[in-house]
């Protein structure tokens, strides 16, 4: 059996994959499953998110309008976070917010939890009105979060970039700079789906964020390019349904990667990667999952 | 390597019942209508407690079209013979490939997910089941379970025509049955809400399952009669399970998962408008 472990910056992971953020819940709702890796989402004030409907399913895909309906951090850390701070596993928490100010809050709030190694600075959320994607689609916006959080967030700070953008790379490269120990891509894509009998949109925002299999190649190629334009580790994610999917995002250059839509068609899928990535390694004699990283021959 | 961990136990018990997901065999697959199928599922193990009102995820193999699974209301569990019904009702690609599924294939399934209708305090409490259309489904397995818990149970079946009334046989066997169809080909003609039975007599307990628009029709004469009143909602769903999100409903407590604090609501929660 090869070895798994994986160091992203400062934070140590037994292997290389993850859950996405918006589609694990606490993970609580996934432990009759499975035994459980990784939590996401949670912003600083109490959001109702977007009305119904919130989800259109598109070929190999879904699009979503959730809007990061969430209960806001102080009931994370009072009635969430004691339940869940001795699980086995790394805990991250993905913080968004409407202002620079919420997000600094926000995370200087986390910074105190023991058991919260990390946080994911979601600038691409693209179904939020205020904030979320808009900080994330400029450099100078993105830098400037990134810059404010880095004064009172000592630990791993992983930034969720946007494809949303006409170049992801200067993106990364402005979040790098400001001090971003690692990048994770991509969130999802800005789209639409219309129901022509009743020519309506689908969503209630009109447009959503498209996830799946379907975006898979153009997360592919934006984890290819970032990870030569950055010297931080990235954390690929978009569309992984399998294995073979997590271990061509490692080949493109992903230091280690998320699951997030799979996760509702088989809520045990994250260990089923894990396992045959594992399998993979075995087959090909590598020693070290690290060893795929970037490793792929052009 | 890790700890597993329980789930939150808040307001319902429901939320500890432990989910499963299993490879269930199909046994028998009934053609009801040119439109709804009857599947029969078992299993070599017992299956799981199911309680009336909770539903499946159903994943649908081999469709180009659908990637997501399909909630599917329980329509009736048999422990006596380790059975579990589902009545599809053919809309789109994923429901037309689970109902031309083949007896002794698998079907993948999560359950048993959400909650469950509320029983009345009192056994001598008027109860009636209203359902239209493929509505019907889960008010099967709850007037089963009524009846076995001692009480008197009328069913009230709405749909367009006698074609579209589906197991009038099956629910005879737990109750007594009131039928209205919108031409009139069976029982008397009109909607639900226009059926003699309601104009007749007032009930304890009202619940109901079917297109919206009937919901809103019951829960007004519910509320006209001081019924309770609880409805069964069927809301576009990705996980199931409270992840995702997706299937939200506003109620007086703000938007909720209708997957987790449903699919069964008391329609004093709901913000409707009627």
């Amino acid at each position: 059996m090869a070895n798994l472990n994986i160091n992203i910056g400062k934070l140590q992971l037994k292997n290389p994959v993850m859950t996405a953020s918006g589609t694990f819940g606490y993970g609580t709702e996934f432990s009759d499953f499975m035994d459980l890796s990784r939590i996401g989402g949670t912003t600083i004030r109490e959001r109702q998110g977007n009305p119904y409907p919130r989800m259109a399913e598109t070929p190999s895909g879904m699009l979503n309008a959730v809007g990061l309906q969430n209960k806001g951090v102080d009931y994370f850390i009072n009635k969430i976070y004691p339940s869940i701070k001795d699980i086995d596993t790394n805990i991250i928490v993905n913080v968004s917010g409407s202002t620079v100010e919420d997000y600094v809050e926000t995370a200087e709030k986390l910074n105190s939890l023991e058991k919260i190694p990390a946080i994911e600075l979601n600038i691409s959320c693209p179904n939020v009105k205020e904030g979320g994607m808009a900080f994330g689609t400029s450099c100078p916006s993105a830098a400037q979060v990134v810059r404010e959080v880095r004064r009172v967030y000592k630990n791993e700070m992983i930034v969720k970039l946007s494809p949303n953008v006409t170049d992801i790379s200067e993106i990364a490269r402005a979040v790098e700079g400001e001090g971003a120990d690692s990048v994770s891509l991509i969130n999802t894509l800005l789209g639409m789906a219309i129901n022509a009998e009743k020519r309506k949109p689908v969503l209630s925002t009109i447009t959503g964020g498209l996830s799946g299999p379907a975006v898979k190649p153009i997360a592919l190629r934006m984890v290819w390019q970032v990870s030569n334009a950055v010297k931080i580790p990235v954390i690929g994610l978009g569309g992984i349904m399998n294995a073979t999917d997590a271990i061509e995002f490692m080949l493109a250059g992903a230091t280690a990667i998320q699951i997030g839509t799979a996760n509702f068609i088989d809520p045990t899928v994250s260990v089923k990667v894990v396992d045959g990535i594992n399998e993979y390694l075995d087959k090909h004699g590598f020693k070290h999952v690290s060893e795929l990283i970037g490793a792929l021959e052009i | 390597m890790y700890l597993s961990l329980y789930l939150i136990d808040t307001q319902y018990n429901i939320y500890s019942m432990k989910k499963f997901i299993l490879d269930l065999i199909v046994k028998k697959n009934v053609l009801l209508s040119n439109q709804y199928s009857l599947i029969i599922l078992t299993s070599s193990e017992k299956l799981p407690e199911i309680l009336p009102g909770q539903f499946a995820e159903v994943r649908v193999d081999g469709s180009n079209t659908t990637f997501l699974r399909r909630p599917i209301s329980i329509h009736y569990v048999d422990y006596e013979t380790n059975e579990l019904w589902l009545l599809i009702q053919v809309i789109g690609d994923g429901t037309k490939r689970m109902a031309e599924v083949k007896v002794g294939e698998t079907m993948n399934i999560i359950l048993p997910l959400g909650n469950t209708f509320a029983s009345p305090t009192r056994k001598d409490a008027k109860l009636m089941l209203i359902g239209g259309g493929c509505g019907v489904a889960p008010l099967l397995f709850l007037g089963a379970y009524f009846k076995r818990e001692g009480y008197e149970v009328n069913f009230l079946l709405g749909a367009r025509s006698e074609a579209d009334i589906l197991q009038k046989s099956e629910y005879e066997r737990f109750g007594n049955v009131y039928i209205t169809t919108e031409d009139g080909s069976l029982g008397e003609k009109g909607f639900v809400t226009q059926h003699s039975v309601l104009k007749g007599s007032n009930f304890d307990y009202i619940y109901t399952c079917g297109p919206t628009p009937m919901m809103k029709a019951v829960a007004s004469y519910a509320l006209k009669t001081n019924a309770v009143c609880e409805v069964s909602l069927e809301n576009t769903m990705a996980c199931g399970i409270g992840a995702c999100l997706c299937c939200v409903t506003d109620t007086v407590d703000g938007h909720v998962c209708v997957c987790t604090e449903g699919p069964v609501f008391n329609i004093t929660k709901l913000k409707w408008q009627i």
